[in-house]
């Protein structure tokens, strides 16, 4: 490394005294110091990619929910990729406050059709995870508080979500996330 | 450079060896006789002190670590395992969690005396550096040694403090998932936290190296912040300082000892003897106390991104302390206004700890905003328009001249800029 830091040839003194000519040497310098790099960089990319996410924990990504037990009014966890995904059965009034509201009063501007897949706008799907840090939201157990907008009220540091997952008092910068999924029945979606 | 060196030492075996590696007259060089101003006061123990610290945390580490299993499932049972079953594991346990605290008390203490002092200043800029290296390295270290008990805060910080990183635009969320070797904290997070926690210190004892080489280049600063004149200003090291210091390290010991075996759970929070869970958070996410000013900096602010930058940058801002102070008098003794301001930001750094400690509701936000305004304000706007406005005590002589009497020269004879500066 240290090699090519000094193989600039603009910069070297040794080797051509004569000022800013380029010699045979500082061209040597540079194209070795170079390959070291590229040396270098081969080396270290297997050790930074073998931190991302292994093969089996890739493997793990998908997960199948039945929904016919959630009533109207309520919402289950389920875990997906090891991260909680809430499934809220909304009322008809939660779907009319969602999709009621103007896009311009939003944070993070999505309207509710975008959320939830066309014929099932009574299922929201959305990863439990607020978007400031990383807790997960309160909200699906009937005695969680569930903020001004009856969503999911954060603890951590107050971020509070409609009932359409989208954020509406900060800190958190995003909506909650809705993650890939499929309805393969009526009452089954397959996440992931 | 090929050649003995000669060695003064008259046992035959030690002679033998420093004669082919010096490192008895290295000792003898950089902790027997080594120069040392004559009027430390005790602030000047806390460096020592630090490095006792390191090493009771690393011997009681690679203990604990004969013990400890870095698996989600097994995790949280090894450390209760540690505390009923292991023969004195209870005591290393509490010695290792209690001594982070320590050690972040004594550095902090250590990083104030700079402060007040002076420290930071020529000849000593790199070494104040280093020093900020250090901080930087322990957080890191302390942090994912919090993780590895798995419990709810473990878990819980873990995930704010990852999730920290999502604040970049573009590659965030990339960093975050690289981070955790998976799509949320888990056992793979659990064992990289596992290895660099055992890795880190080490490379912290590597950076000390560094900062001591540096102190021993430039001497150590002294409580009148003026450069060392004669043989008269100073002490050999040995036996002055080396009693000094083992004083200090008695009544730290004592302090440390109080802890471990009175109230070991003094500073620890109880969600923590619960097991981590992923799908439920805790009421409240509260980190060590020594992160709680740095925290109470990130909610202070209504931004994402602000809040992340404002924390690393109260960090960063002091890698450039030393060009932002602009007064080239060290000690704040001769510094009236800055001595006031020092104090000024000692109360509001321990107001954002305070903070830190609290929901960020009501008067807790407005406190928290102000006392993060005065902490930038100080470093990047007082410090630097201060040094030029402010008007310093005539400086004494030499560090001898008040102890053997005369008091400070006429004003006429101290006008002269400190040192070189």
């Amino acid at each position: 490394m240290a090699d090519s830091m000094s193989a600039t040839p603009m910069t070297g003194t040794h080797g051509h005294p004569s000022g800013g000519e380029v010699t045979k040497r500082d061209f040597l310098k540079l194209v070795a110091g170079a390959g070291a790099a590229v040396g270098v960089g081969a080396i270290v990319w297997p050790l930074v990619d073998s931190m991302n996410p292994a093969a089996d924990v890739l493997a793990l990504s998908s997960t199948e929910v039945t929904l016919t037990p959630i009533e109207a009014g309520q919402a289950i966890t389920v875990v997906w990729r090891g991260k909680p995904v809430f499934v809220r059965h909304r009322t008809p009034k939660e779907i009319k406050e969602a999709e009621d509201v103007k896009l311009s009063a939003l944070i993070d501007p999505q309207a509710d059709s975008a959320r939830v897949k066309a014929g099932h706008d009574q299922w929201l799907v959305v990863i439990g995870i607020c978007t400031h840090l990383g807790c997960v939201p309160l909200g699906n157990a009937p005695s969680d508080p569930r903020g001004e907008w009856g969503g999911w009220f954060c603890p951590c540091h107050g971020s509070q979500y409609d009932t359409s997952g989208r954020v509406r008092h900060g800190p958190a910068p995003l909506n909650l996330a809705v993650p890939p999924y499929a309805f393969e029945t009526d009452t089954k979606i397959k996440i992931g | 450079m090929a050649g003995l060196h000669k060695s003064d030492f008259k046992n035959p075996v030690v002679n033998w060896i420093d004669t082919r590696l010096p490192v008895f007259t290295m000792m003898q060089k950089e902790y027997g006789v080594f120069p040392t101003p004559k009027n430390f006061n005790y602030f000047w123990n806390f460096g020592a002190l630090a490095m006792v610290n390191l090493m009771i945390m690393i011997a009681t580490g690679i203990f604990l670590a004969m013990n400890y299993t870095p698996h989600v499932t097994m995790a949280f049972d090894s450390v209760e395992r540690i505390m009923r079953d292991v023969n004195y594991g209870w005591m290393l346990r509490y010695a290792h969690a209690n001594g982070a605290s320590m050690f972040f008390i004594v550095t902090y203490i250590h990083i104030f005396r700079g402060l007040y002092y002076g420290s930071y200043k020529a000849p000593r800029e790199l070494l104040w550096m280093l020093g900020v290296v250090i901080l930087l390295l322990m957080m890191a270290t302390a942090f994912m040694g919090y993780v590895l008990p798995w419990g709810q805060m473990s878990y819980w910080g873990a995930t704010v403090i990852t999730n920290l990183f999502s604040a970049i635009p573009v590659v965030g969320d990339s960093i975050v998932t690289w981070l955790w070797g998976g799509f949320s904290v888990d056992n793979p997070t659990l064992n990289r936290f596992f290895s660099l926690h055992y890795l880190l210190p080490f490379v912290l004892v590597g950076v000390i190296f560094l900062h001591i080489a540096a102190l021993h280049i430039t001497g150590s600063n002294n409580p009148l912040g003026i450069d060392v004149k004669s043989e008269q200003d100073t002490l050999p090291f040995h036996p002055y300082y080396t009693i000094k210091d083992s004083v200090g390290i008695c009544v730290y010991l004592i302090v440390f000892a109080v802890l471990v075996f009175f109230a070991p759970n003094f500073f620890s929070a109880p969600d923590n003897y619960i097991q981590a869970n992923p799908l439920v958070t805790p009421a409240e996410i509260v980190p060590e106390w020594y992160f709680l000013p740095f925290y109470a900096i990130l909610r202070s602010v209504p931004n994402k991104l602000g809040g992340v930058s404002m924390m690393f940058g109260a960090i960063a801002v002091l890698f450039v302390l030393p060009w932002l102070d602009t007064s080239p008098v060290r000690s704040a003794k001769f510094r009236p206004i800055y001595r006031i301001l020092f104090w000024v930001l000692v109360v509001a750094v321990i107001a954002l700890g305070m903070v830190g400690a609290h929901r960020p509701e009501g008067a807790w936000v407005t406190i928290g905003r102000l006392a993060t305004l005065y902490y930038f304000l100080h470093f990047l706007v007082i410090l630097p328009v201060l040094g030029k406005l402010e008007r310093p005590l005539p400086l004494p002589e030499s560090i001898s001249r008040p102890v053997i009497g005369g008091g400070p020269l006429p004003a006429g004879a101290t006008a002269k800029p400190m040192e070189k500066v």
